[in-house]
């Protein structure tokens, strides 16, 4: 037993110790990198957290109130209405964009730095989800603290805001996964973003975050179906405006949907990953 | 002098889609030695380089670092080598200090050994002032003796520098070469590239010379200068539409060895300059071709890079200057 053993100053380590303890410096330390990154761009900082819900809910959401009719969307505003797409919409925003950092990294040779080191291959891209995920997570409960000053309470209560950011967490996944496929797939960042663009607002408009379904001319409506977003955005609503009784059937239907979702993403993910790095 | 194998590189071949970057290069470094690629922009020194440090894998052949093997044993071997990219590998937003901390961390120092290690380093590269300013307000110089700083943090074997003074100013260029000469003084083995050569002559104690991603030559600088033969007299000719005849009319002269056509002139490599010389100019004579200016010389590294690859490494270094 003892021969399987590895001794770090003096002290002796289970090489699954020894593994776990290694594997966690080199994630902690890349994540931080990224949240001081983050930190040392206090603008873009800035509007990262605060445009979503600026831009989306308060125009919006009163931009629209008048215009939307509320036999349609079913909710008391259409503020009320628009929480759960600009939850899902901020899910998606931060997803696409999550790996653009990576892309920057490859284009400027401090990924190869990084792979030139001793760190398991994962390291760099559990790093980054990581992150994603928990910027996400906080914008999310910032645009649910949000609506609630304009009277937006999730009838749900906590668990369901928990609930809520799990799915977040779900979707985000898959569209971190695509989006860190493109950054090492992509031959120059001008590809990146035009697919970005290209991709992010169809994504939006053929969803329910704006309208729902029902009230969508039929091929729009046809084509949103298939759009994960709806998926989620169907899940996040109930959770909102109705209860669990009407949402959980919704809830089981995303996880099944997500979980799909997550695992084509992934398995792209991981091959455009073994392209790149090998 | 120890003469223990480093790296073992032997028929190591790599094709990009259908470019064949590298094509059969064996060599070896020895341990303790600064050993240079020296080859023009595109001649397959960062491909190289690349494989060594296990980052590509090769198409064929095999590289050996200390025995391991760059694909079988990439793990290890990453953990015994330093990495300095050609690219200015540097967070903008991270200060100095914090570039090495996160390297520290990815090659799994303890927190005691890297509180050490950093300051020290830190230090010896000169940054001790500015390790505080994120990487962005740094001048050319300085980041790349923190890019070397980089390299040099997990103690390495074995340091790879990639073009280590690409567009650098003249003192930067001096002080970059002092650190490396002192990493091999304190026994570490350099693996560089340049496409600078006098860089390569004066900093390297070794080159392979390569062109097109085969090796050309190899040796240390003074064995390639000795083993060119003859010394090089260089002609500059007023009416460059008479460079040909004048070649052709050299060519068989007598103690000439060989002649290299420029735009401009000729490079005749001599045996004896007292009897060539003399021919020479008698042939210039007979073609009433004007000569604007005769130069005289022992071979240099750059007769060498002629002579093996047929052209001058010059020929494309201004594109390779404002990259
Ligand atoms: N990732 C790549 N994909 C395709 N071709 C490449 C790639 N990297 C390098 N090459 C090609 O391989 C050749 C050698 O490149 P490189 O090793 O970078 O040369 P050097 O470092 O000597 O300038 C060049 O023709 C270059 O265009
Ligand atoms: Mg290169």
């Amino acid at each position: 037993m003892t021969s399987r053993r590895k001794t770090i100053n003096n002290e002796y380590w289970d090489p699954t110790e020894i593994f776990m303890k290694e594997y966690w410096q080199e994630i902690r330390a890349l994540t931080m990198r990224w949240i001081r990154r983050l930190s040392r761009e206090k603008f873009s900082m800035l509007f990262t957290l605060v445009q979503p819900m600026l831009f989306w809910l308060i125009f919006f959401g009163n931009l629209f109130q008048r215009a939307a009719d509320m036999q349609v969307t079913q909710a008391s505003s259409y503020i009320s209405f628009l929480t759960a797409g600009v939850v899902v919409m901020t899910v998606l925003n931060n997803g696409l964009a999550g790996g653009v950092d990576l892309l920057f990294d490859k284009e400027n040779g401090f990924l190869e730095r990084l792979m030139s080191t001793p760190i398991h291959r994962s390291s760099v891209i559990l790093s980054r989800f990581i992150f994603v995920m928990t910027l996400t997570s906080m914008q999310v409960l910032v645009i649910l603290a949000v609506a609630w000053l304009f009277g937006v309470q999730p009838v749900t209560g906590l668990l369901g805001v928990a609930t809520i950011l799990f799915i977040g967490m779900l979707f985000g996944v898959g569209l971190t996964a695509i989006s860190m496929a493109m950054a090492f797939s992509v031959k120059s960042h001008g590809d990146f973003f035009s697919v970005l663009g290209f991709l992010s607002l169809p994504m939006i408009f053929l969803s329910s975050a704006l309208v729902p379904l029902s009230a969508m001319p039929g091929w729009m409506g046809f084509l949103a179906q298939f759009n994960p977003m709806t998926w989620a955005i169907d899940a996040v609503r109930p959770l909102i405006l109705q209860g669990w009784t009407e949402a959980l059937p919704h809830v089981g239907m995303v996880i099944v949907v997500m979980v799909m979702f997550d695992a084509l993403c992934l398995y792209g993910g991981a091959r455009a990953f073994r392209r790149a790095i090998g | 002098m120890s003469r223990a194998v480093a790296i073992e590189v032997s028929h190591l071949g790599k094709t990009y889609d259908k470019i064949q970057a590298v094509d059969d290069l064996s060599f070896q470094v020895f341990t303790g030695e600064i050993f240079g690629l020296l080859g023009p922009n595109g001649a397959g020194k960062s491909t190289t380089l690349r494989i060594l440090i296990t980052l590509l894998h090769p198409t064929s052949g095999s590289a050996k670092i200390f025995g391991l093997d760059s694909v079988k044993d990439a793990d290890r071997v990453r953990q015994t080598i330093g990495y300095v990219p050609q690219e200015r590998a540097i967070d903008r937003f991270l200060t100095g200090r914090e570039h090495l901390e996160l390297l520290a961390d990815l090659y799994h120092l303890s927190s005691e050994a890297a509180s050490t290690r950093i300051p020290h380093l830190l230090k010896l590269v000169e940054l001790e002032q500015h390790a505080d300013r994120p990487a962005k307000t740094y001048s050319g110089g300085m980041k790349r003796k923190l890019d070397i700083a980089c390299g040099l943090l997990p103690d390495p074997k074995i340091l790879f520098l990639d073009e280590p003074t690409l567009g650098l100013d003249v003192q930067s260029r001096l002080r970059i070469w002092d650190h490396v000469r002192d990493m091999r003084d304190r026994g570490i083995t350099v693996v560089m590239t340049t496409n600078y050569l006098d860089e390569a002559d004066r900093l390297c104690d070794r080159i392979a010379i390569i062109d097109s991603g085969r090796i050309k030559a190899l040796g240390s600088p003074t064995e390639l200068k000795v083993g060119l033969g003859g010394d090089v007299v260089s002609l500059t000719v007023g009416e460059h539409d008479r460079v040909d005849a004048l070649a052709a009319a050299v060519k068989n002269l007598p103690a000439i060895r060989a002649v290299m056509i420029k735009p401009n002139g000729l490079d005749i490599r001599v045996d004896s300059p007292e009897k060539a010389l003399p021919a020479i100019l008698e042939a210039a004579n007979r073609l009433t071709c004007q000569l604007e200016f005769i130069d005289y010389h022992r071979p240099r590294l750059d007769d060498v890079f002629i002579a093996h690859t047929g052209r001058s490494i010059k020929d494309d270094q201004p594109k390779e200057d404002d990259q």
